[in-house]
């Protein structure tokens, strides 16, 4: 297998050393290899995007790469090192479809600050500080579940964000969410993108590719089948299921 | 021949007139089981919980072990609790047999299983759903329980009504272990089976109704304590 971490000579990322990596990453499940043998790295200060066909194991690699699922081969590893307490600490993660815990909005935000043993006068600061970020403010007292999808997404980044991540996992954030929904939840990704938060986000929206994407990531069948800068793939991918993703055509391999 | 109006008439006289003997009875069967639930519930909800929430070796078999519990024979729960308090069993030295405090512990032994299976099943479901959230905020043990015991609160107030229903009903293992000695360990259900099988009906219905207007009543209360918390998150 060709390491793909050559396909993404951008010169942000000749300079910075990975963020995180993955080598030589595997993962099974039920008999069948939904990723297979995947080596990439994440660069520091980019917005990198996970694209490809529904089935491409794109959101199981985010949860490779968070921590969430063991891999069955190969590694991930975060500034060199294997992923530890202390590097899960260091990354944050939205759901496709947000997990609010049955309390306020508030609370919400204070639970995860009290994971991270943020507690008293500064829990309260920082809580405050994100519903403001995230326009919920006067929801504060509400109960989390009776929000609106769109509400409910922005708590959930608002979580995410408050733990002050270094690196924020993204998976389809936008996915069922109406056009103002989705330009709020961008723009809160962006701001935080703007404070040096590095983003890896899965989309199938191109448009929202384009807005959002530094790098793009192209998964076809569990394989890393494109790798490099967003703008660069999208005006010439190197590979026929690139291309006929690009396309809006099934990609049926020869 | 008895007649049942007449029988039902003289039960509704002796609740209204509400003696000293009646207050008793049902004051200690009150004491007895909200003290068995509540002792229950603090060993039934954590172990609940933690069965709910966690993978390890045996879960399958404590699974199958607190749902085998949950239909225990009280006649054999009073049986083993009445070998462990008499004076040559193990515990005897305590000298709970034959007062409330042994009647407390049958009961509690039947209600736990109760509780912690429920609450087992309860919690698999709400950690199902907050699995992936809690991971990925890096929440520990302890935290996770708590916060799923927090987070289905209300369901587990149904949790806790369903160990009361089986404690407040319970006749055969308080019995056993109480004795059902007047003035000391007589509750509700001892006394109504005690006092029909002396004929004396009208207070065995008296306290028959009184124990299903307890029922209700608590059951009422729950919901309502249930309804408004839930008015109060809506509002």
């Amino acid at each position: 297998m060709r390491d793909m971490t050559l396909d993404m000579p951008t010169p942000d990322c000749a300079i910075a050393p990975a963020l995180l990596a993955c080598e030589g990453l595997s993962f099974e499940a039920g008999g069948k290899r939904l990723i297979d043998n995947l080596t990439l790295a994440i660069h520091p200060g980019r917005r990198t995007l996970i694209m490809g066909p529904n089935g491409a194991g794109k959101s199981v690699l985010l949860r490779l790469m968070h921590g969430l699922i063991t891999p069955t081969g190969g590694h991930v590893l975060w500034q060199g090192r294997p992923l530890d307490r202390a590097a899960r600490n260091a990354q944050a993660m939205v759901f496709q479809r947000p997990v609010m815990l049955r309390r306020s909005v508030l609370a919400n935000l204070k639970f995860a600050l009290t994971v991270r043993s943020i507690t008293g006068v500064a829990r309260a600061r920082q809580a405050t500080e994100a519903l403001e970020m995230a326009r919920l403010t006067d929801m504060a007292r509400r109960p989390a579940r009776v929000l609106s999808g769109g509400e409910q997404q922005r708590l959930a980044l608002a979580r995410a964000l408050v733990c002050q991540p270094r690196l924020l996992f993204l998976d389809e954030p936008t996915s069922s969410l109406d056009p103002a929904s989705t330009r709020a939840i961008e723009d809160l990704i962006n701001a935080a993108h703007a404070r040096g938060v590095s983003i890896v986000m899965v989309t199938h929206d191109l448009g929202q590719a384009r807005r959002m994407g530094d790098d793009v990531l192209f998964l076809q069948n569990g394989t890393l089948a494109e790798a490099g800068p967003l703008q660069d793939v999208l005006a010439a991918p190197k590979t026929a299921a690139t291309r006929a993703w690009l396309e809006g055509r099934l990609y049926t391999a020869l | 021949m008895f007649s049942l109006t007449d029988i039902l008439g003289e039960a509704f006289g002796l609740i209204l007139t509400w003696d000293r003997n009646l207050s008793e009875i049902v004051m200690l069967s009150l004491r007895v089981t909200l003290s068995a639930v509540v002792i229950s519930c603090l060993i039934g909800l954590p172990l609940g919980a933690v069965v709910g929430a966690f993978r390890f070796p045996g879960r399958g078999l404590v699974t199958v072990l607190l749902n085998t519990l949950m239909g225990l024979p009280p006649v054999v729960v009073g049986l083993v609790v009445y070998l462990m308090l008499s004076a040559s069993g193990p515990l005897g030295v305590l000298q709970l047999l034959y007062t409330p405090g042994a009647m407390i512990i049958a009961q509690t032994i039947l209600v736990t299983p109760i509780v912690a299976a429920l609450t087992k099943q309860v919690v698999e479901d709400l950690h199902d759903e907050y699995a992936e959230q809690f991971a990925s905020l890096g929440v520990g043990a302890f935290d996770r329980i708590a916060a799923l015991l927090w987070d289905a609160r209300y369901s587990l107030l149904t949790v806790a009504l369903a160990g009361f229903g089986r404690a407040v009903a319970e006749v055969g293992a308080v019995l056993i272990v109480g004795g059902n000695i007047n003035h000391v360990t007589r509750v509700m259900t001892t006394t109504i089976a005690l006092e029909t099988s002396k004929g004396n009906l009208e207070l065995a219905l008296a306290l028959g109704l009184l124990l299903l207007s307890i029922a209700v009543i608590v059951n009422a209360a729950v919901m309502a304590l249930r309804a408004s918390a839930v008015r109060a998150a809506y509002a």
